[in-house]
């Protein structure tokens, strides 16, 4: 944790056998970031024991690792978001899930994390311990280690009570090579599951939207799921979770990269009645809506079956569908053609969605 | 309401209105849909284009974002920047062109805006921050005034002073009238916006029926209520006749809710109304009435005369008539697209510039 010379001392906090008491306070002080006795205190007492490995444990400005030979995959990211515990899960689940998928998209195996905290002055304890258990569970439900990591506390005010920065590593198998460029003509589009239920969860739990049955986020570890996968088809051409931007996003991009064309059957994209619902009344298009663990897949066409018959039979993927397939015409541009057998775009979706009057 | 909205997009079922609508067109009709939901579920669905050629459909004005005068977003950008004020408003009017900036460029430089979902959510923020005036800008067809109404009667009754609106409530039939008297109308039967019916009732719409021959459907928002709509219009068209047929039953009975009308009618008084692109239509907008003066933003907030521009470039007034389509403007995807908007029609989630932008055949 690097919060100044002081705390990185073992002989300070203490290290791992004998935690220093951590002297009960009911919210964080700007004094936790200071480096002082107090830093050492939350790092000692709150993130130690969770995350505890060799590397995080020694405390030095940077953890030293030994990877296995290959090819690095790397990614990084910022969660912030509003509220921080929303029906089926919290920012700390997510912040783990969000950088081990980016990694796993890759087809590598996440190995190890860094965890940056950003903490507003006043911050309940009870939330922070609560966010970091479900980051501590998140983590080694993904196998991945936490292995250095950062705390700073601002004054109220300057930030929204907790952000979350993460990287990731991971080694990318000898041989794969997962990109948008190599989608071909004919290759079909498979999602793993229900597509908005995250976006829709966040919303309805930030406007209160009583009207609204509960939608649960679907934040979850995408890399074992991807694991099968890749033993199910040697054929994936690239596999990306769709988060900001939803579904229609990433099959943009997709578009774009291979200058090809991309067809969605809007009838086959799976929707949870309840986010159906919801979007209606807001007038959202659950395709632009954020998702959290969920994947879409290009394989080529003979590969297709098989790997949905994969992906149905992993937890993760049971509503897997087969959404869509590439295409000639219109390179560069994805078409949804819907329940009339009529074709139009579907582009990317422009700014953040702003739910609609009545 | 999840249970209704699968019936009601099932495609087969569409398909088999498809069908129907070709087997019952002998000659060329002009359709208006009233409501900008129906704009959007047409475009996005397909249904323009699985429409025989003789079936040609325009769009109407009914998105209320799309029709407040740009005096009025001007307006709520002024009282939106004082330091007492918080403006609360529905979502999609943040980024509708005011003559120069939008909302959602007075809340980044520091004018405290937040999106609600009911007045009756800024009515609380008014509670809750006694200290605050606390504004909603009170936009909307028939729909949503008796939620405002409420807003404003609970307000009264609870004495608080530091909440008002901000009001543009638009009436559709007064508008129906006006576009079927222009001399160049060419509308010759209706889809009216089922939603609004459920409030209103039908009388107004029977009186437009018999002044001007026209069929009227009052017709839900999903495709398959759209394409029964439809079936019903063509028929009625096809027949020679014209009254008024209910094809949203589900939600609209004749008399309309009195009790909410009710409520409506003690809070606002009818007065003319200036429409955004269209202009100055008699007997067509609410206003608070007299006792309910102090909850008036317009008065409490002596907001400087402003001078409001518009864009030159943009038709949106005739695409708010049916007159032009979105894709007929010279500005439209060029340059007025989600992202600099030029006219409410390209970012209201109801205006027929953002449906046909969003929803381009391929
Ligand atoms: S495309 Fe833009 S400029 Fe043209 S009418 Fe629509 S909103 Fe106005």
């Amino acid at each position: 944790m690097d919060d100044g010379p002081d705390n990185k001392n073992p002989a300070l906090t203490g290290g791992l056998a004998c935690p220093l008491p951590f002297t009960r306070r009911e919210q964080v002080l700007l004094a936790h970031g200071a480096g002082g006795r107090l830093s050492a205190e939350l790092i000692g007492a709150l993130i130690l024991p969770r995350f505890a490995n060799p590397a995080l444990t020694r405390l030095h400005d940077q953890a030293i690792l030994t990877l296995p030979p290959g090819r690095l995959a790397f990614s990084t990211d910022t969660y912030v978001v509003d509220p921080l515990i929303f029906p089926g899960g919290d920012i700390g689940e997510l912040a783990i899930n969000g950088t081990v998928n980016d990694v796993a998209m890759s087809g590598a195996r996440p190995l190890f994390l860094s965890l940056g905290l950003v903490l507003e002055e006043g911050l309940p304890f009870a939330t922070l311990e609560r966010i970091l258990d479900s980051m501590e569970r998140a983590a080694r439900e993904a196998g991945v280690q936490v292995v250095t990591g950062d705390t700073k506390v601002v004054p109220r005010g300057k930030c929204d009570k907790l952000f979350i920065n993460t990287s990731g590593v991971g080694v990318v198998p000898e041989g794969l090579e997962l990109d948008a460029s190599r989608i071909r003509s004919g290759d079909v589009v498979i999602v793993s599951g229900t597509v908005g239920d995250h976006g829709l969860a966040v919303l309805t739990c930030r406007e209160r939207l009583s009207f609204i049955s509960q939608i649960r986020s679907d934040t979850a570890a995408l890399y074992n799921l991807v694991a099968v996968m890749l033993a199910a088809s040697s054929r994936i051409r690239v596999l990306r979770d769709p988060t900001r931007g939803g579904v229609a996003t990433s099959l943009n991009e997709f578009a774009a990269s291979s200058r090809l064309g991309i067809v969605v059957e809007e009838d086959s994209l799976p929707v949870a009645p309840a986010v159906r619902g919801a979007c209606e009344a807001l007038g959202l298009d659950p395709l632009t809506v954020a998702n959290e663990g969920k994947l879409l897949a290009v394989v080529a066409r003979e590969d297709a079956e098989p790997l949905l018959a994969a992906i149905k039979g992993h937890p993760l993927g049971r509503e897997a569908r087969i959404i869509g397939q590439v295409v000639d015409e219109h390179p560069g541009l994805v078409a949804l053609r819907t329940g009339l057998g009529v074709k139009r775009l579907l582009e990317m979706p422009v700014a953040e969605q702003l739910p609609r009057i009545c | 309401m999840t249970r209704y909205v699968s019936e009601f997009r099932d495609p087969a079922i569409a398909r088999r209105l498809c069908a129907e609508i070709k087997f019952l067109v002998t000659a060329p009709w002009v359709i208006m849909e009233v409501c900008g939901g129906q704009t959007h579920a047409i475009v996005r669905s397909g249904i323009d284009q699985a429409l025989p050629p003789q079936v040609r459909l325009v769009h109407g004005p009914g998105c209320p974002v799309c029709v407040t005068p740009i005096e009025v977003i001007d307006q709520a950008i002024a009282i939106a920047r004082r330091p007492e004020t918080i403006l609360c408003s529905f979502g999609d009017m943040l980024r509708v062109p005011g003559s120069h900036q939008d909302l959602i460029t007075a809340r980044a430089q520091g004018g405290d805006l937040r999106i609600v979902y009911s007045p009756l959510e800024a009515l609380q923020i008014a509670r809750e921050n006694p200290g605050q005036q606390v504004v909603f800008l009170a936009i909307g067809f028939e729909t949503t005034a008796p939620g405002n109404a409420m807003a404003v009667s609970l307000a009264a009754r609870e004495g608080l002073d530091n909440f008002s609106l901000l009001v543009c409530h638009v009436l559709v039939p007064p508008a129906m009238r006006a576009l079927l008297g222009a001399p160049d109308n060419r509308v010759q039967g209706y889809l009216a916006a089922g939603h609004v019916c459920t409030v209103t009732g039908l009388a107004d719409y029977e009186a437009i029926s018999r002044d001007y021959r026209v069929p009227i459907v009052v017709t839900g928002l999903e495709p398959n209520d759209i394409l029964e709509g439809l079936v019903m219009v063509l028929r009625q068209l096809e027949a020679g006749e014209h009254r008024v047929e209910n094809q949203y039953q589900r939600s609209v009975r004749p008399a309309g809710n009195p009790l909410a009308w009710g409520m409506v009618e003690k809070v606002f008084a009818v007065r003319d109304q200036k429409w955004r692109g269209i202009g100055l239509l008699p007997a067509s907008g609410l206003g608070l009435r007299e006792e309910f003066a102090a909850f008036d933003a317009a008065r409490k907030f002596e907001v400087a005369a402003i001078t409001p521009e518009e864009s030159p470039l943009c038709i949106s007034g005739l695409v708010l008539q049916g007159i032009k389509r979105p894709d007929e403007c010279p500005a439209f995807g060029a340059g007025c697209r989600p992202e600099h908007p030029l006219g409410a029609t390209m970012v209201s989630s109801e205006g027929a510039c953002a449906a046909y932008f969003h929803y381009q055949r391929l």
